[in-house]
């Protein structure tokens, strides 16, 4: 399964947020935690995530820091701010009146109906 | 092969990989650093499950994908980075090149700094910059402006003490000359003075600029490039500075106090020699970061000059007028022979050496035999007035200067045909051109010093 290109990108801010909300992190791991999380279906590029990460601290949802934690390499540290924390609310927000719109029109994958209903009695 | 070999050589390729990172200007050192530790995850992981270092940096490249697409994606979110921007605040991680940059900008301060408060000086004995009677800033604007970009040059290219001496005596020279010299205000001898000595003391900042390789082709050409960026952005400051004084008459204007007297006692003259610094050091640092402008104006106008010159010839040869010569056309023709100078001079400073002969050579051939032909017909008018009216100050210049010119324009035009017709490198025309530069430095400083006197200061 892939998922389509317009969904990634609406999803990929509110995923990144999220991760961050859960501590600072740097790229490659944000790559493996997202990877992590849909059971490696959202396989995102290098070139996706890092200009998202660049606007996002240029928005100020985010901000950056190089960082040496001790025995491993310099790395840039990526941390949620507090608009970034509001912008992940509103996002939630928004997500969560998708969702629940989706969970009505769908209520089962076995409640699905054929489109067309044959017609009766035409003959 | 041992462990370490390996990771020399995974060092070599890192190193490698960055360096095409770096070629691109969407990816700046921080990216380059980011997407680097990137990689360096991938194959850390990639060699945790058991992969041969090399295998895994392979692997590892091959996801991140091409480089085309990576940087095509930091440009969408990165555009101001395709526009080459000028850092004044060296925001590069080099700190022996950010040091050094510093340290330009404050030479550059005190070198302006210097010329602004020189240019005050005088009026401590009471003269005033605005005056329009009292010539003295009209003599000698340039001994205030260049001496301090010539003091810049040389401190950026620190010579030998015998180059600063010969400095020193020329800029000396020319202070002593222009007013030592008994020269009416409203004499022949004064109008040459004004407007040659400028020339001439250019051409010893020319010397500041080449003072650390005085034998160099190449140093001689960048100061050809040096001369047109810096007018071009004296120019554009020029008009900046335009734009400031308007406001600043207008806001004071507006709460009725009247500025004129400042602006045109402190601002001008201050901003005029400051600025004659500042576009110094900017063709300075800016060397390589952005794209040269004289070249574009040059490739621009060439054309249309041509077009031109052709134009004026068909007309002469059409309808059979002679040119009919005063001072004024002469200067104007040696103006238009100067013009096409630079034309061709640009566009040979910008130029490939070792690219081959195209259209725009030929162009340049064409405009060069135009300008030569008009020069031809202008000089035989010429003659006939001198012998008419004998020589004066004005006419000897004027014609010196035409021929100083004719020649160097007569033998680009022979080499240019050589060039077209496959007989010689393109590398004669710029040695010719930059071994040319003396000539004129003589010719400028024979006009400043020997004419007056050889004319008794008429």
């Amino acid at each position: 399964m892939r998922v389509t290109k317009d969904l990634v990108a609406a999803s990929a801010t509110p995923i990144v947020l999220g991760i961050l909300a859960e501590g600072e992190s740097y790229g490659y791991a944000i790559l493996r935690r997202i990877s992590d999380l849909s059971g490696g279906e959202l396989d995102w590029t290098e070139g996706f995530l890092y200009p998202l990460l660049h606007r996002l601290e240029r928005l100020g949802h985010v901000e950056a820091t190089w960082q040496a934690v001790a025995g491993e390499r310099r790395r840039k540290y990526y941390r949620i701010t507090r608009s970034g924390r509001a912008e992940l609310a509103e996002q939630q927000r928004q997500w969560q009146t998708v969702v629940e719109a989706l969970q009505q029109v769908w209520p089962s994958v076995g409640g699905i109906r054929p489109l067309f209903t044959p017609l009766e009695g035409n003959a | 092969m041992t462990v370490t070999n390996g990771e020399d050589e995974l060092e070599a390729q890192f190193a490698q990989w960055r360096e095409y990172v770096r070629r691109r200007p969407e990816l700046v050192e921080s990216d380059a650093d980011e997407l680097e530790d990137h990689l360096r995850g991938t194959v850390d992981d990639l060699v945790a499950r058991g992969l041969a270092p090399d295998e895994a940096f392979l692997i590892a490249v091959k996801r991140m994908g091409g480089l085309d697409d990576l940087s095509r994606e930091f440009a969408r979110e990165h555009s101001e980075r395709l526009w080459k921007q000028l850092m004044f605040t060296g925001g590069s991680g080099d700190p022996a090149r950010a040091g050094r940059s510093r340290r330009d900008v404050i030479a550059m301060l005190v070198c302006a700094f210097g010329a602004a408060v020189s240019v005050k000086v005088p009026e401590l004995a009471g003269l005033s910059f605005d005056s329009g009677d009292d010539t003295f800033y009209g003599r000698n604007i340039a001994l205030f402006a260049l001496p301090w970009l010539a003091a810049f040059l040389v401190w950026r290219r620190r010579p030998g003490a015998g180059v600063i001496a010969t400095l020193v005596a020329l800029f000396a020279l020319g202070a002593v000359v222009v007013n030592a010299y008994p020269l009416d205000d409203d004499s022949q001898s004064f109008g040459l003075m004004v407007t040659h000595l400028p020339i001439a003391l250019w051409l010893v900042v020319g010397l500041a600029y080449v003072s650390d390789d005085l034998r160099s082709a190449r140093r001689r050409m960048d100061f050809i490039r040096f001369t047109g960026e810096w007018f071009v952005y004296l120019v554009l400051m020029g008009l900046g500075g335009g734009v400031l004084i308007a406001f600043l008459h207008g806001i004071f204007d507006a709460i009725g106090v009247d500025s004129d007297s400042v602006i045109s006692n402190w601002v001008v003259p201050c901003g005029l020699v400051g600025a004659t610094v500042v576009a110094g050091w900017l063709v300075e640092v800016k060397q390589g970061v952005i794209e040269n402008i004289a070249p574009v104006l040059t490739r621009l106008f060439t054309p249309l000059f041509t077009v031109a010159l052709l134009a004026f010839l068909v007309t002469i040869g059409w309808n059979g007028r002679g040119i009919e010569i005063d001072r004024e056309t002469l200067v104007m023709f040696d103006l238009l022979l100067a013009v096409v100078l630079g034309l061709l001079l640009y566009s040979l400073s910008a130029r490939d050496p070792q690219a081959p002969r195209g259209p725009f050579d030929v162009l340049q051939l064409a405009l060069v035999v135009s300008a030569l032909v008009i020069d031809a017909l202008v000089l035989y008018t010429m003659t006939g007035r001198i012998a008419e009216y004998g020589t004066t100050p004005n006419n000897v210049a004027a014609l010196g200067e035409n021929i100083v010119l004719l020649v160097n324009l007569a033998w680009s035009a022979w080499l240019l045909l050589g060039f077209v017709r496959r007989r010689n490198r393109f590398a004669a025309i710029e040695r010719w051109q930059t071994s040319y530069l003396p000539v004129y430095a003589l010719w400028f400083w024979t006009v400043v010093l020997a004419l007056p006197v050889l004319f008794s200061f008429r």
